[in-house]
């Protein structure tokens, strides 16, 4: 019998500690299978960050640093300069990288620091018992905005891959989302291309990664995928922002 | 040589290829030396965005085994405080240079030793050593910036050096030394790939399971404990049937050593005490000077911070003054003269 789906290489084989429903571990996987098709596990360096994904350094089978909070970037830059011939990549929430860490993503990106960047949008504070995010949409109930998301008050939520389109160094920037079979498969594609768009030297890459978080949201799973698919993809829409000529 | 310029070509010759860093006065002329010599040994000057983003860029390059530094003032030391917690949790060899200013805020860009507190306490959050070298010649700025490597090395963890705009802009002659020999050990930690080592090495200071983060601590601890048994250095100066004996460390030490010869040519039995490391604070150098003692005067560009530790050192066998000018101001030899006097035919130390 001809074995088609078994754990990828570059992950352990180990329980996630994420709530039932969360896409943190699909996203993970689509993570490892690339690095793996890629063949770079052993010249591959992770940089985890924190909120709900700081275990990311127990999780993958690489090489990991933990950085501090919204810092993964400037770490990745300390990393890469050393060793310009291994692939670097952060893993990071939306907290981390669209509130505490626009510094380092956004300068990052302007130098055409040749890492990539996995960024995790579920519109809203994971780890730390679901506070609004620079994400959270406009009405969206967290444990800090409980009448809503009102604009006077925390202005419109930051679409982080239209931000970077501006900016030189930006090699690749898209928007996937990871709440169904059809879109799993183009958020795998994505993610190699940014893998690959960083071999080739092309600078900076970024995919944004559209999540659910049904604990933090309040619903089932199944009403955390309708929900990503009828509020967030509309105020974040999904596909390539930015990509270089002649990389398919 | 400029003070500046030979802690730059210190780090060089001890091997530092990578500076990462964000302009603050009054430490521009080493970035400005840096960013000229290292590409000339094939290493790399990065201008970050903020001190946070370069105190986290000496984190991942520090993490996969290269020498790195970074330098600043005040200001830009205060917020790489949350990265030196995170090198120090890590334990990950870099040096860090703060040429002090006046403070507290934005202060003023005249000489200080106001950070002592930061630098030998621990400026972060949690339970942590920085080793905190204090050099008071531009000689000695080169050579300790081969030191301050080397102890990074040896025990995994961040050194500070703590120094001023004088001695930053001071010119004095310096023994290059030809090439000093620079062994740069094996790093079996790095995280620079799982092709380099056995497993997957993880840089990291996060252990949620309260059993093992306490582990880890008792482990840097014990790491601690060894350096203060091991490390700790100071300068004696005209000790010999001293009963006043002065404690400074850089700028105001060298002011303090015309003061202990002018005291001497009154017929004042004065002494110095300079700490070279101010953590590990060297109080072995106070229990022996305590027995013949009478008085400790410590003379700071602050309002009393390594008197603290003096203190702890002479464990009350004699009593310690402090004398210090604050924001910038520098003690006049003179003045300091004066106090010495005041104590010692006051009745201080008969």
């Amino acid at each position: 019998m001809i074995k088609v789906f078994s754990r990828p290489k570059s992950l352990k084989d180990m329980p996630f500690h994420y709530c039932p429903g969360c896409t943190h571990g699909i996203t993970h996987r689509l993570v490892t299978e690339v690095i793996d098709e890629l063949g770079i596990q052993d010249t591959v360096i992770g940089v985890g960050s924190v909120g709900c994904s700081v275990f990311t350094m127990d999780y993958f089978d690489i090489d990991m640093f933990q950085a501090s909070h919204g810092r993964a970037p400037a770490v990745a830059t300390g990393i890469k300069r050393v060793l310009p011939g291994r692939v670097v990549f952060t893993y990071q929430g939306d907290g981390d990288l669209a509130a505490i860490g626009t510094g380092e993503f956004v300068h990052t990106a302007a130098r055409g620091e040749k890492v990539t960047v996995i960024y995790i949008n579920n519109a809203v504070y994971g780890m730390t018992g679901g506070q609004m995010a620079p994400t959270t949409l406009l009405g969206q109930k967290t444990k800090t905005t409980p009448y809503g998301r009102d604009e006077t008050i925390n202005g419109l939520p930051l679409r982080v891959c239209e931000m970077l389109t501006s900016l030189e160094g930006t090699a690749y920037a898209a928007r996937v989302a990871v709440h169904n079979p059809k879109s799993i498969l183009k958020a795998k594609k994505t993610i190699k291309k940014a893998f690959e768009i960083q071999i080739k030297g092309l600078g900076f890459s970024l995919v944004e990664v559209l999540s659910t978080c049904p604990t933090n949201w309040g619903l089932s799973p199944v009403e955390a995928v309708q929900w990503l698919e009828e509020k967030m993809i509309p105020y974040y829409p999904l596909g390539e922002y930015k990509s270089p000529a002649g990389v398919v | 040589m400029k003070g500046n310029e030979a802690i730059g070509e210190g780090a060089v010759r001890a091997g530092c290829r990578y500076f990462f860093g964000y302009p603050i006065t009054p430490q521009s002329e080493l970035t400005h030396y840096l960013a000229k010599r290292l590409p000339e040994v094939g290493g790399l000057y990065l201008q970050a965005e903020s001190e946070v983003a370069s105190i986290n860029m000496v984190y991942g390059a520090a993490g996969v085994g290269a020498r790195v530094m970074t330098s600043s003032s005040g200001p830009g030391i205060s917020l790489m405080q949350e990265g030196l917690s995170y090198l120090a949790g890590a334990e990950l060899p870099s040096v860090i240079v703060n040429m002090m200013r006046g403070g507290p805020g934005l202060g003023n860009i005249a000489p200080s030793q106001s950070d002592y507190f930061q630098a030998t306490k621990g400026g972060g959050h949690g339970d942590y050593r920085l080793i905190a070298l204090a050099p008071n010649s531009v000689q000695e700025l080169f050579n300790m910036m081969k030191k301050a490597f080397e102890l990074a090395d040896k025990y995994r963890n961040p050194v500070i050096l703590l120094t001023d705009g004088i001695m930053g802009q001071m010119m004095e002659p310096v023994d290059l030394e030809e090439e000093f020999e620079v062994e740069i050990p094996q790093k079996p930690w790095a995280a620079s790939g799982k092709i380099d080592h056995e497993g997957k090495n993880v840089i990291n200071s996060c252990f949620v399971i309260p059993e093992e983060m306490e582990k880890v601590n008792i482990r840097l601890q014990k790491k601690y404990f060894e350096i203060e048994q091991n490390e700790p250095v100071y300068e004696g100066y005209s000790l010999e049937g001293a009963e006043l004996i002065l404690v400074a460390f850089g700028t105001a030490s060298r002011i303090c050593r015309a003061v202990v010869e002018k005291a001497r040519a009154q017929g004042i039995p004065a002494g110095l005490i300079r700490p070279v490391t101010l953590w590990p604070f060297p109080s072995g150098g106070f229990e022996k000077a305590a027995v013949q003692a009478k008085c400790f005067l410590t003379v700071e560009m602050n309002a009393g911070q390594m008197v603290e530790d003096v203190r702890l050192a002479v464990n009350g066998k004699a009593p310690v003054h402090h004398y210090g000018r604050l924001g910038g101001m520098v003690p006049a030899a003179g003045d300091v003269l004066e106090e010495v006097k005041r104590l010692y035919y006051g009745g201080a130390v008969r």
